[in-house]
């Protein structure tokens, strides 16, 4: 039976309304009468109906093709049968140009509507089935709201699984974009430290004398502006976990204290005396090399093993390809009510766009351009010509021109500073035209010492 | 014990009415009885369509109502059409007392093929439950051996059995028990 299908037929005329209404609901539908097209209008508002039967000719200013294409703007994909008594060709073309399903002629022949119904709601029940079957795909590849479903993103999802309820320190390294604080957060959010806080620190963003008061608090009087006591992020952390993202970057006395604070889970605050304890899982993330800053010896080695006990090295986009369509599709799914667009997929053309580009700022620069192409979107699906910066950004890639005696700091620190240039020093623009991190870019202000 | 009234307009077969009479009596546990013929209702031909609309004889039938009718099926042999389509081979107010099904349509003769009073028989014992049927909230049915599946054409009808299907002998249980206990309340 369809009795979960509504359908709403539009007509002046009592006699054919009814009629039709009323051999509709003998089939299970719900069916609801319109007599005018700015009730049909008001009723498409409210509701949004499997099918709309809308007769052509009707009085009271809006005929049925007007009616057919206000009810289009608010449902882009409504299935409407235009019913007439009059046919012509001229009618016909237009209202299949204007976007009817079918055209048909009244009296119809019962089999006919019978046979148009049947099909159009195969086509809605196909789509209800596939919007289910979606979200149950979504959700067998989602976990702690990380989409994917490459084999090494999945032996990541086990490993942290494994490792959740114990309180070894977690190195967490991976590109810019890859998602180091989701994985920080699946791993408290799946162990029994789900009830305390979870507290994430950037230490890119910090000045050294800022990072060391904000992670171990200081004392009131410790220093000018210290007018009362504050928690260090440990101390608030205390009983959950800390999540120090870009630990590559922290000077070596913070590294002298942080170890400290591993070896002993004791601290003193800022211009403190007393030993303050906590029980805190500590989980690192870095974008660099640390192996080799150990190496170079900006790192201690003993800070790294101390952090290293459990290592895990997230892929970049890149590597996981296959997930590009599912992630597609999931900020798709998350941007349509936030921008109230109407989108809901995404063309073959533009997703070989997406599968072709190297994401050098991986998920983030994915999520970033599903975005903006959706904001620019004036259909339901997606196409080529929304990803058309993309292949911009690409070919002027290709075309640059790379001059002579130039180091890649260099062209790093000329790209972050014509960038910031442009956005007006607006940290959160820069590093989403970027692709990277606002704790990355920070970092790199910092290391280039650039002008804001 | 409820009763099912069956109303002839015009001239209807003797055999015909019978037929009905029995299998909607057995099928909806009513007392199956006879009205007097009515006259074919002028007002309800379509001189353009040289058609009688389905509708006035429900009209007609809900006026002549008896005390003890709990359902009247008005039975003729005139083509009917509703005015959204090109014809009915009955119709029927869903959860309503009043149904209509005409023999028009169901003879071999329509078709121009050699008559079988027997087949027209049988495909309107299928039609009149099926009209009934929607008089009792029962919806179209996907089971095609069902009297009450959607028929468009009498090759359908004949696939169709006289028999409800289990799934609608329940939905019908449910409404005659619930139809009973919201009189009773009232």
């Amino acid at each position: 039976m369809s009795t979960h299908w509504n359908i709403l037929v539009v007509d002046d005329e009592e006699v054919m309304r009814e009629s039709l209404a009323g051999w509709l609901r003998e089939d299970g539908y719900a069916v609801e009468t319109s007599v005018s097209g700015r009730e049909a209008i008001e009723k498409a508002m409210a509701t949004d109906y499997a099918i709309y039967f809308i007769d052509l000719k009707m009085p009271g200013g809006i005929d049925g093709i007007e009616t057919m294409m206000e009810i289009r703007k608010i449902h882009p994909d409504a299935p409407v049968i235009i019913i007439t008594a009059y046919a012509t060709v001229d009618t016909a073309i237009t209202a299949m140009k204007e976007g009817a399903q079918e055209y048909v002629v009244k009296p119809c022949n019962p089999e006919e509507i019978s046979l148009l119904v049947n099909r159009i709601i195969k086509v809605k029940n196909l789509q209800r089935e596939n919007v289910i079957l979606r979200k149950k795909l979504s959700k067998q590849y989602c976990f702690h709201d990380i989409i994917s479903k490459s084999p090494k993103m999945h032996q990541i999802f086990t490993l942290v699984q494994e490792i959740a309820s114990i309180k070894s320190t977690v190195m967490i390294q991976g590109e810019s974009g890859t998602g180091k604080e989701l994985i920080a957060r699946a791993i408290h959010f799946s162990g029994d430290r789900t009830t305390k806080p979870f507290i994430g620190v950037s230490c890119a963003a910090l000045a050294e004398t800022l990072l060391e008061s904000e992670l171990f608090g200081y004392e009131k009087g410790s220093f000018t502006g210290a007018s009362a006591q504050k928690k260090g992020k440990f101390e608030i952390a205390d009983g959950g976990t800390i999540f120090l993202d870009e630990i590559g970057d922290i000077s070596p006395k913070l590294q002298i204290d942080l170890l400290r604070v591993l070896q002993e889970r004791k601290f003193f605050r800022v211009g403190g005396t007393s030993e303050i304890e906590v029980d805190v899982r500590v989980i690192a993330a870095t974008h660099r090399d640390l192996q080799q800053s150990v190496q170079d010896g900006t790192f201690r080695d003993d800070l790294f093993y101390r952090l290293n006990v459990i290592s895990i090295q997230i892929p970049t986009l890149h590597e996981r390809r296959e997930d590009i369509p599912l992630l597609t599709m999931h900020f798709i799914e998350r941007f349509a009510p936030e921008l109230r667009k109407s989108v809901s997929n995404i063309s073959e053309g533009a997703l070989k766009i997406l599968m072709d580009y190297n994401w050098p700022g991986n998920v983030r620069e994915l999520e970033n351009a599903i975005e903006r192409a959706m904001v620019t979107c004036r259909s339901t699906i997606l196409s080529e010509e929304d990803f058309q910066f993309l292949l911009n950004n690409h070919n002027g890639r290709k075309e640059w021109v790379v001059p002579p005696n130039l180091t890649l700091d260099d062209v790093e620190k000329q790209v972050i500073a014509e960038t910031l240039r442009r956005m007006h020093g607006n940290i959160k623009e820069t590093a989403t035209a970027l692709g990277i991190d606002r704790s990355t870019l920070y970092d790199r202000i910092k290391r280039y010492n650039l002008p804001r | 014990m409820n009763t099912l009234y069956c109303v002839p307009f015009g001239v209807v077969g003797e055999e015909v009415i019978l037929a009905v009479e029995e299998t909607l009596a057995d099928t909806f546990n009513l007392n199956a009885r006879r009205m007097e013929s009515h006259e074919l209702p002028a007002e309800a031909f379509d001189t353009q369509r040289q058609q009688y609309n389905s509708e006035k004889f429900l009209r007609i039938l809900h006026k002549t109502h008896p005390a003890d009718g709990v359902r009247l099926l008005g039975v003729t042999t005139v083509d009917l059409f509703i005015p959204m389509l090109s014809f009915v081979f009955g119709q029927a107010q869903l959860q309503g007392h009043v149904a209509v099904v005409s023999s028009a349509r169901l003879r071999q003769e329509f078709y121009e093929l050699p008559g079988d009073s027997f087949l027209t028989t049988q495909r309107m014992v299928k039609e009149a439950i099926h009209e009934i049927g929607h008089t009792f909230g029962l919806t179209h049915c996907l089971d095609k051996r069902c009297p009450m599946s959607l028929s468009t054409t009498v090759t359908s009808i004949d696939t169709k059995g006289d028999r409800l299907c289990g799934s609608c002998r329940i939905a019908l249980h449910v409404y005659q028990s619930t139809s009973i206990i919201a009189k009773g309340r009232s």
